[in-house]
């Protein structure tokens, strides 16, 4: 069974809805680690050896954030710059990652719609990922479409118990071995995972 | 001598230097001519101040030349030897190797016996260390090339003597005279010796200087330095060299070699800088006197007797010494003007010939006909040298020299570190440590003994010494450092070294441990360019770590003390300013910028504050995107995809 590490980057949690509430979702499993990047490295001075130990003893790699400036919060930069050595991750003899999963878990101001050509972000989020998606590949890591939840600023209390339980059931199904080959098929060019997410959960999207 | 005469004495000559000295530098001709010719006024063919008793005072003078072998030999670590090898053996080496054999040659071409011719040849290849430092390290020459090279073969030749003399015996012709002699050296009991025996004496002695300062000296230092008195360990040092000076003349060895092999093996202990400092204000009066005492000795006489012999032995002797050193410095590939420099630095014949000779003498290499007229060339060479510079730096320079504009080369006569650091507790050592993991070089001082010796085991390089003092600082390196970090554990302490530096060095950036705020205030009054409270860091990652027991997260504990530090540091620099407009006016200053700070640091996403992390704070967005139409609208500038 596979082993999920979630890397959480948020500089203020003290200010989030969703990501606080998204935390108390996380099921109770040894298979699974919570890593609080922000909590673990005030400083922002990231233990490169530490954090490949965390990387080979799991098998799924997630990144959990919200998406400010379309993009990962600093400290999660820092730590791809840092940790993804050439030689360990990429180049020749960099294949420590070769064969993981790896997924990221964004939180967007804007809703679903705003994320496309003819909305004001112009770019959907898996377009806007591309460096992260890019990084991915040439780590070797197989990666899976971005659970994303949407529109944040419009979200009341129940809407985020909602996504909460979606945050749930993708973690669940990542433990379990999820998504098989047959759906990763589907995936490949997917914008989101939050179509398979919903399945899953039987809700509507 | 009575009471009276010796002040007397003493007065003729420091008048002597006091108003001649002015006078030469004022001219450009260096402080070495203006001692000379200060010596040679007061003395028997001038003024006649001082006359048959010259000698005594040249006796006690060539002290000054003992003691400036010991500054020299505590500089030379075994790294810069190392590093200095090529021009001390190949250059060195050659410039007393070809001298002594055409000196020699052209004494046998006369008719000489090659047994004089010999020692005649040494005593010509010698140069004046006294001399030639004095004067270059005045004009700022001693780091060039030219100054580095003549460094380097002064150093062979004041090494070289310790064979030359051990040599000396068994040169000799005619039995020895006895009692006859000015030197003490003759009536020891070594001078009963055979040749052999007294070869093997010096080098007993040399090795015995070693031993002992490297197992001995090191301990009674320390002993001596916990006594806290600074003027025990001037004492110390004294004693050192003086004892030192008696034990050379003893085996009938030069004083001068002995304290230059004492500072040589004390060069890499902790006590270094500190006996430079106390050393040196005996040293630069002494040298004077010495200079003085040259000037003084010059047989008018002896010269009016025979005026053609003694100038030309003089000047041949410096043109052979010339044509010598121009040819090697070629030959080594100096620049034109670093070789002009290096060969007019060093023709003349120095005080180490008078050594020679004077034992040549005793030993029965040489009589009284040869050795004469030499004395009296040496002493002419040497004023004859200042003179030679300046011809050659008004001269030669401007029509040959390739004078390059203020090029200069790496430091290589003393090692130099940009940082020093006065007080090395655990305040100053960690930031030693830290600087020096990162191969930024320090130098350390530290008035503890203890501290320093225990330091030094951990294999740290700290070195003994009171940062308060002037001297001190100037040994440490401090012109050329940039940094000055004063780590003391005292505020007194600190405010008067920090004055001390900024009256004397303005452009060096100085770095102050604080305090208290009154303390920190009145570094930066000092012109201390940053404060540091002692204890400020350390309270902040206290209450950092005691914000996150809490529950605070880390990141936002983080950001607080961070920016606690950045205002505290402010208002430091700022009521530093208010601090002598009356105590009211500063405590109301001080209370409003606490009660600002505290309510900056309280604010939290409720309120609007000045530096509230405003970028991930989603309420004004969630706002605007209440109030507004969905998605699509099109607006651009909402761009800012801060969600939560």
């Amino acid at each position: 069974m596979p082993r999920v590490l979630i890397l959480f980057a948020h500089p203020s949690l003290e200010h989030s809805r969703v990501h606080r509430r998204l935390l108390r979702e996380i099921p109770d499993d040894p298979k699974l680690t919570l890593h609080d990047l922000y909590e673990a490295y005030p400083r922002l001075d990231i233990d490169v050896e530490r954090e490949q130990e965390l990387l080979l003893t799991h098998d799924v790699i997630a990144f959990q954030h919200p998406f400010f400036w379309y993009s990962t919060p600093p400290i999660l930069k820092q730590w791809q710059d840092l940790v993804l050595e050439h030689g360990w991750a990429y180049g020749s003899d960099g294949n420590a990652l070769q064969g993981k999963d790896f997924i990221s878990i964004i939180s967007a101001g804007g809703g679903e719609a705003a994320y496309c050509s003819a909305g004001y972000n112009r770019f959907t989020v898996r377009q806007l990922l591309a460096p992260v998606e890019q990084t991915a590949q040439l780590c070797g890591m197989h990666f899976l479409p971005p659970f994303v939840v949407f529109g944040t600023h419009r979200l009341d209390g129940q809407a985020i118990d909602t996504e909460a339980r979606r945050y749930r059931h993708l973690l669940e199904a990542l433990l379990a071995g999820e998504p098989d080959p047959t759906e990763r098929e589907r995936l490949a060019t997917a914008i989101t995972i939050n179509g398979f997410v919903n399945r899953l959960a039987g809700s509507p999207t | 001598m009575s009471t009276e005469t010796f002040f007397t004495q003493a007065f003729v000559y420091l008048a002597a230097a006091v108003v001649a000295v002015p006078i030469a530098k004022r001219i450009g001709l260096g402080s070495v001519l203006g001692y000379l010719l200060a010596g040679i006024v007061i003395g028997p063919f001038v003024l006649g101040f001082v006359g048959a008793e010259g000698e005594d005072v040249m006796h006690f003078a060539e002290f000054g030349v003992v003691m400036m072998l010991f500054v020299i030999g505590l500089e030379l670590e075994p790294s810069l030897l190392w590093r200095l090898r090529a021009p001390i053996l190949g250059l060195g080496g050659l410039q007393v190797g070809i001298t002594t054999a055409l000196t020699t040659g052209i004494c046998l071409a006369l008719g000489i016996a090659w047994q004089p011719a010999l020692a005649i040849g040494m005593v010509v290849a010698l140069s004046s260390t006294a001399i030639v430092l004095q004067t270059l390290a005045e004009k700022g020459l001693l780091r060039t090339t030219g100054g580095q090279s003549a460094f380097s073969v002064l150093l062979f030749q004041d090494v070289a003597v310790i064979p030359m003399l051990a040599l000396m015996p068994l040169l000799a012709t005619h039995s020895m005279e006895v009692g006859d002699s000015e030197y003490h050296a003759a009536e020891t009991w070594i001078a009963t010796l055979p040749g052999w025996a007294r070869t093997l004496a010096v080098l007993g002695a040399v090795f015995a200087i070693v031993v002992a300062g490297r197992y001995l000296l090191r301990p009674v230092f320390r002993a001596v330095a916990q006594v806290q008195m600074r003027e025990v360990f001037t004492a110390a040092a004294l004693l050192l060299v003086i004892g030192i000076a008696l034990l050379m003349e003893q085996v009938g060895l030069s004083p001068a070699l002995g304290t230059f092999l004492a500072g040589v093996v004390l060069a890499n202990s902790e006590y270094r800088h500190e006996l430079e400092a106390d050393i040196e204000p005996f040293k630069g009066l002494l040298l004077g006197l010495f200079f003085i005492s040259v000037g003084a000795s010059i047989d008018f006489g002896l010269i009016g007797a025979d005026p053609g012999l003694i100038i030309t032995l003089t000047f041949s002797m410096i043109a052979l010494k010339l044509a010598v050193l121009l040819a090697l410095a070629r030959g080594f590939r100096l620049p034109l003007d670093q070789a002009l420099l290096f060969a007019f630095a060093l023709p003349q014949v120095g005080e180490f010939s008078f050594v020679l000779l004077s034992f040549a003498r005793q030993q029965g290499v040489l009589e009284a006909t040869f050795t004469d007229p030499l004395v009296a060339a040496v002493a002419l060479s040497m004023a004859v040298t200042p003179m030679l510079l300046v011809f050659n730096e008004r001269v030669l320079q401007p029509r040959f020299g390739t004078k390059r504009a203020e090029e200069r080369e790496p430091d290589m006569i003393e090692e130099r570190n940009p940082v020093i650091i006065a007080g090395f507790g655990s305040f100053g050592s960690t930031i030693g440590r830290l600087l020096r993991s990162q191969g930024i070089g320090t130098t350390v001082l530290d008035h503890d003994s203890e501290q320093v010796e225990l330091l030094r085991r951990m294999g740290l390089e700290v070195y003994y010494g009171d940062a308060t003092r002037v001297d001190m600082l100037e040994i440490a390196g401090v012109h050329e450092a940039k940094l000055l970090v004063l780590a003391l554990d005292d505020p007194d302490t600190t405010l008067k070294i920090a004055k001390t530096a900024r009256k004397h060095w303005p452009h060096l950036r100085i770095y102050a441990r604080g305090f208290e705020w009154r303390d920190s205030y009145a570094l930066y009054q000092a012109g201390v360019d940053e404060v540091y409270r002692e204890a400020l860091d350390t309270s902040l990652r206290v209450a950092t770590d005691l914000m996150r027991e809490l529950g605070v997260r880390a990141y936002h504990a983080e950001r607080a003390a961070q920016k606690f530090l950045r205002h505290d540091h402010r208002f430091l620099r700022e009521l530093a300013e208010v601090q002598d407009q009356g105590r009211e006016t500063y405590i109301s200053e001080a209370r409003e910028r606490i009660e600002w700070l505290e309510s900056l640091l309280r604010a939290d996403n409720t309120d609007e504050y000045l530096e509230r992390d405003a970028g991930w704070d989603p309420t004004t967005l969630r706002e605007e995107f209440s109030e507004s139409p969905p998605d699509t609208s099109g607006e651009a500038d909402v761009e800012r995809s801060v969600e939560v």
